[in-house]
């Protein structure tokens, strides 16, 4: 009634379908086997995030060290505070260091770059950027252009 | 005169909504007369009948749809300078709404009506009734393993699609219309979640697959056993799945993607 010809071809379509879901994972959605696990956060405190997202990128000389992890609002400082996920391997960043939130390409998304100092110190786990430096904010600079002191 | 319309409207009300209450019990019994692993070789049978044998149109209305999706993507998006995104645009559209979508109207053409037919013509000619009779159970020997290999073959058939779409506008938009191939991956993976794209697509695949083939399998046991009844019931089930489908996936995708 039923043959091993049936059973076989199952067999591939199940293994195919799997497949699919494999390379959705690792080919389109860019999941790596070797987890994010290690990692350590580092916080900043902006005065305007712009249009940055959660899981918006950390860069360091346009590579890509981690991501942000949240974004909320300090009621005491009246801040924006960014709560960044950076890989563990990447543990040499000075403690003057400055984070600047950037724009990829002219309308592309938000991103946190950041400039490393000259400190011999690196920031740990938990800790602050002293410096940083808020999204450029368009409509603001043009307001204070056109009202202003120049 | 106006009684009576009204009459009919009121029969009809009753009608359908005794008919979604017979549809709730089917499925309930079928679910729980699912085989054991005695049964298995009824499922595989069906999971060929329904997986492998849709196949090819899956493969290759996805290889198409991909196709179109790069080439359509890449004449908007030049205009603006910005055609590396096309890699993003063809996955983030493939994955959460027409792998799924499509996949599932195909499927209720392609499998769905053959369920409907198949299980009508048993009816028909009284072969459920003399399975009741030598004692076998059709919901456990005739329905529940076709509900079971539809409810495996959708999802399995919705990522293939998505694959082979994605496959498909890579090859129109990389190799044949010039967009850069790390830029198209690159912005691919830097938009595309796993967690919150393409498991949400599964998930809406795995809902479509069981609804697809609950209407095909409860509209061909609940059919007036006659030859026309068939032809309606064939016709019944791949509108309403089709409709169920179309209506679900807002509502999920609403729920999925719709926190802004």
């Amino acid at each position: 009634m039923y043959s091993r010809a049936i059973e076989l071809a199952v067999g591939v379509f199940i293994l195919l379908g799997l497949g699919a879901l494999f390379l959705l994972a690792l080919k389109v959605s860019g999941l790596s086997l070797e987890s994010a696990g290690q990692t350590y956060r580092l916080y900043g405190e902006f005065s305007d995030v712009g249009g940055l997202r959660v899981r918006g990128k950390v860069s360091l000389a346009g590579v890509t060290i981690g991501q942000v992890k949240s974004i909320s609002l300090d009621p005491q400082s009246l801040k924006a505070k960014v709560e960044m996920e950076i890989r563990s391997d990447v543990n040499y960043l000075s403690r003057d260091s400055i984070a600047v939130i950037s724009t990829a390409g002219l309308l592309g998304e938000k991103y946190v770059d950041i400039s490393v100092g000259g400190d011999e110190e690196t920031l740990q786990d938990g800790e602050y950027f002293d410096s940083t430096q808020g999204a450029l904010n368009l409509e603001k600079l043009i307001s204070n252009f056109a009202t202003s002191k120049l | 005169m106006m009684l009576r319309s009204l009459q009919s409207l009121g029969r009809q009300g009753i009608e359908n909504v005794a008919t979604l209450g017979r549809a709730g019990i089917f499925l309930a019994a079928s679910l729980f007369a699912i085989p054991r692993l005695a049964g298995m070789p009824l499922v595989i049978r069906q999971l060929y009948r329904e997986g492998v044998l849709s196949l090819v149109i899956i493969v290759v209305s996805g290889l198409f749809i991909g196709m179109v999706l790069g080439l359509q993507g890449y004449t908007i998006l030049v205009d603006y300078g910005s055609e590396q995104a096309i890699g993003q645009m063809i996955a983030l559209t493939l994955v959460r709404e027409l792998g799924p979508v499509v996949t599932a109207l195909l499927f209720a053409g392609r499998a769905g009506s053959a369920l409907t037919a198949e299980i009508g013509l048993m009816k028909a000619t009284e072969q459920l009734s003399s399975l009741e009779m030598m004692g076998v159970d059709p919901l456990r020997r005739i329905i529940a393993p076709r509900l079971l290999a539809g409810f495996m073959a959708l999802p399995l058939l919705a990522m293939i699609f998505s694959v082979v779409g994605v496959w498909g506008g890579k090859m129109v938009g990389v190799d044949w219309l010039g967009v850069f191939e790390g830029s198209f991956w690159g912005n691919m993976q830097a938009s595309v979640d796993f967690h919150d794209d393409v498991l949400n697509g599964v998930i809406k695949s795995v809902v479509f697959g069981v609804v697809c083939t609950w209407i095909a399998v409860f509209q061909g046991f609940d059919l007036v056993p006659t030859s026309e009844g068939i032809s309606s019931a064939t016709t019944r089930t791949v509108v309403y799945s089709s409709l169920a489908v179309l209506g679900l996936d807002f509502i999920l995708t609403a729920v999925m993607f719709g926190e802004l």
